[in-house]
């Protein structure tokens, strides 16, 4: 967040310099180790956030406890940076992302669950590789057919993805539709006095389990878009056809983003499962994935930290609206979400493209591509 | 899986599934007319048709009719159904340009990449459903009965009803009113030119922009018409509704081979009748699902549908 106001605002001089990230990049490694770790340490702090004086309450959710709202948050930003691989990295457009969050969870919810068909109540833990293994399965499944399909078609076809996983999770006896999986276990581990650390009450350990997985994923995909794989991503996005001709397997690079966007989408539902104990058809909605569609977009395609911050904020815009009426009707702003997302993807499209953080390279072909436009 | 049962109400499953069918045709139009032309899914293009239902419904509200009341009689019935499709046609065609000019018009004068096109259309289809589901507290709307379904003419099991009747009629006369008028009027040919050759058109002197708005117009009076029969023939309308048969929409234009105007109606037709045999087959719940795996499968075996795929190429 900050790298953007500062950016905007800062000279024309600093701006040539790269703003912020171009400063980054000129620091030694130590300082950039450091910085690092203060942005660690201030996320690992956010739970207690409500205790700063003026600013805290302003910033804390009303109508959910604070904790709850951040691990709302935790899922929703790995849900962006996996949706950031297919779209922004790869530059496939998945509707259907929401399909792979609730494999995830639907995975975990039959392994573990008293009410499965299976009986085999494991622990979290233990259901945790294979659901993972499950929607990478999954990924594969839908990028197999779907890959010789260009850009809007592919849409179009994970979003009927989506939609068959919701038929089937509503309409099959196995998954149990409405009636939903309940008793879903929490991730082990006891304080010394042998209370739980991960209980129904207070939703902080959870919010800070998420960040952990947010942290490893978040240096796990960027060493990803710096390898061979990454660079692959990207001349895929810019050119597929030259990318073929020049000797990219585009098919299998492909297969590679949509496995691992499907993965990480995976990882955040098994995360859900994990804290909210009960789930239903009702938890996978369409619109959930163009939400996070929408927060990738708006934070900036391509770009990680563009995606965390889109990511959380259209986990915590919502929430924060949560408990406050409005004037005109005196319903709860929350109903209003969606409608609020829809008009602001038009308007980041349309007025600015590359997203908040935007990745440069991204900026750059959009710039292009403007400067080719035929007259009117 | 219920063969006996899919044979036995093989007759009233057909009839159902054309009357389904040409209601998804029309509404299929408006993906078919802006993909040709401008290729382009106009995602929003299920919000035109959503409009178009409560505009109707409002109209006919101002007239005191609501679900209780009993059924005018028949000169009635035919001003108010007419009312209707002027209110459904005007708010849908303008919704159909709205959306050209906030959500796409920008966009086309920066040659913005194609999935930007799609990510502001998904907005566009966003805001105006969930602005609808708020407004009307998103509880369903029901129709006031202003046909009541009887028998015109009965065959074995097959019970022909004077709305399907309607609708089937109402949906092959607005197709062949179209088709004549893309192939034999002088917007028509500006429409097919700037399908063929955008840049080309221009330079022959053809208003590419205004074509392109006719384009969505024309989409939107179709979808129009479509949203009152869907009223008439399902009886409610909901803040989503038309986000599913959208959907449905557009893989029967994908499988008719969209950009393709007779694709569209075969596509529909077929669709619809389709999914009633899958529905008689599997059950009433899978009716959806079905629509989206064939539209998987039609686009893995013969991605430009059934009859071909250009607006400009097919009828050139």
């Amino acid at each position: 967040m900050s790298e953007s106001v500062a950016a905007t605002s800062a000279k024309k001089s600093w701006r040539g310099n790269g703003g912020v990230r171009g400063w980054y990049g000129r620091q030694s490694l130590v300082v950039r180790v450091v910085l690092g770790i203060v942005f660690a340490v201030l996320a690992v702090l956010l739970p207690y956030v409500g205790d700063v004086p003026v600013i805290g309450p302003q910033i804390i959710t009303v109508g959910i406890d604070w904790p709850s709202a951040l691990f709302n948050m935790s899922y929703y930003v790995l849900l962006a940076l996996g949706l950031n691989v297919v779209v922004g990295f790869a530059g496939l457009l998945d509707l259907g992302y929401v399909g792979f969050f609730a494999v995830g969870a639907y995975t975990v919810a039959l392994f573990t669950s008293p009410d499965s068909v299976l009986h085999t109540e494991w622990k979290w833990v233990a259901a945790i590789p294979v659901a993972l293994a499950v929607t990478m399965v999954s990924g594969l499944i839908l990028g197999w057919p779907t890959l010789r399909l260009r850009g809007d078609y592919l849409a179009i076809v994970t979003l009927g993805f989506a939609e068959i996983i919701r038929i089937f999770a509503t309409s099959s006896e196995t998954l149990r539709g409405d009636r939903g999986f309940s008793d879903l276990p929490h991730p082990p581990g006891d304080y010394s006095d042998g209370k739980a650390i991960f209980g129904v009450a207070d939703a902080t350990p959870y919010y800070w389990l998420g960040l952990a997985v947010i942290i490893v994923v978040i240096f796990a995909v960027r060493n990803l878009d710096r390898s061979r794989v990454g660079r692959s991503w990207l001349a895929i996005r810019e050119d597929e056809e030259a990318a073929e001709i020049m000797g990219v397997r585009t098919i299998k690079y492909k297969l590679w983003a949509f496995a691992i966007g499907a993965f990480i989408g995976g990882l955040g539902g098994v995360m859900f499962a994990g804290q909210q104990g009960f789930m239903n058809s009702q938890t996978f909605q369409l619109q959930f994935s163009i939400l996070v569609l929408a927060g990738v977009v708006m934070g900036g395609s391509g770009n990680i930290f563009g995606a965390i911050l889109g990511g959380a904020l259209i986990s915590y815009i919502p929430d924060r609206l949560r408990g406050i009426e409005d004037p005109i009707w005196h319903t709860d702003l929350f109903g209003f979400r969606f409608a609020i997302f829809g008009a602001v993807i038009i308007a980041i499209m349309i007025f600015r493209p590359q997203g908040l953080i935007p990745s440069r390279r991204r900026a750059m072909e959009l710039k292009d591509r403007e400067k080719e436009v035929a007259p009117q | 899986m219920d063969f006996s049962g899919l044979i036995q109400d093989f007759g009233p499953l057909t009839i159902t599934g054309l009357a389904q069918g040409a209601i998804i045709a029309l509404f299929a139009l408006g993906y078919t007319l802006v993909y040709g032309v401008l290729r382009l899914i106009n995602f929003a293009h299920s919000e035109v048709f959503l409009l178009g239902s409560y505009a109707c419904l409002v109209v006919w509200g101002f007239f005191g009719l609501d679900q209780n009341s009993a059924t005018p009689s028949v000169i009635a019935v035919i001003g108010f159904l007419l009312l209707g499709l002027v209110a459904a046609i005007v708010v849908s065609g303008l919704t159909a340009l709205g959306v050209e000019l906030v959500a796409y018009r920008p966009l086309r004068r920066r040659n913005a990449p194609p999935l930007a096109f799609l990510i502001t259309a998904i907005g566009a289809s966003l805001f105006i459903s969930e602005t609808v589901g708020v407004i009307t507290q998103r509880n369903i709307k029901a129709v006031p009965p202003l046909i009541r379904p009887a028998d015109v003419f009965v065959i074995g099991n097959m019970h022909v009803t004077n709305l399907q009747i309607l609708i089937i009629v109402l949906a092959l006369v607005m197709m062949f009113v179209l088709d004549r008028f893309i192939n034999r009027s002088r917007l028509g040919r500006g429409i097919r030119a700037v399908a063929q050759n955008p840049d080309s058109a221009a330079l022959m002197g053809v208003n590419k922009s205004r074509v392109i708005a006719l384009v969505f117009l024309l989409g939107g009076l179709m979808a129009g018409i479509a949203a009152v029969m869907y009223d008439l023939k399902i009886g409610v309308t909901r803040f989503d509704a038309g986000f599913l048969l959208g959907i449905e929409a557009f893989t029967a234009a994908v499988l008719g081979g969209i950009g393709n105007l007779r694709g569209a109606l075969l596509g529909g037709l077929l669709l619809g009748v389709l999914q009633n045999y899958a529905a008689g087959l599997f059950g009433t719940q899978w009716l959806h699902a079905a629509s989206f795996v064939l539209l998987v499968l039609i686009l893995l075996v013969r991605p430009t549908g059934l009859l071909g795929e250009s607006l400009g190429r097919a009828r050139a």
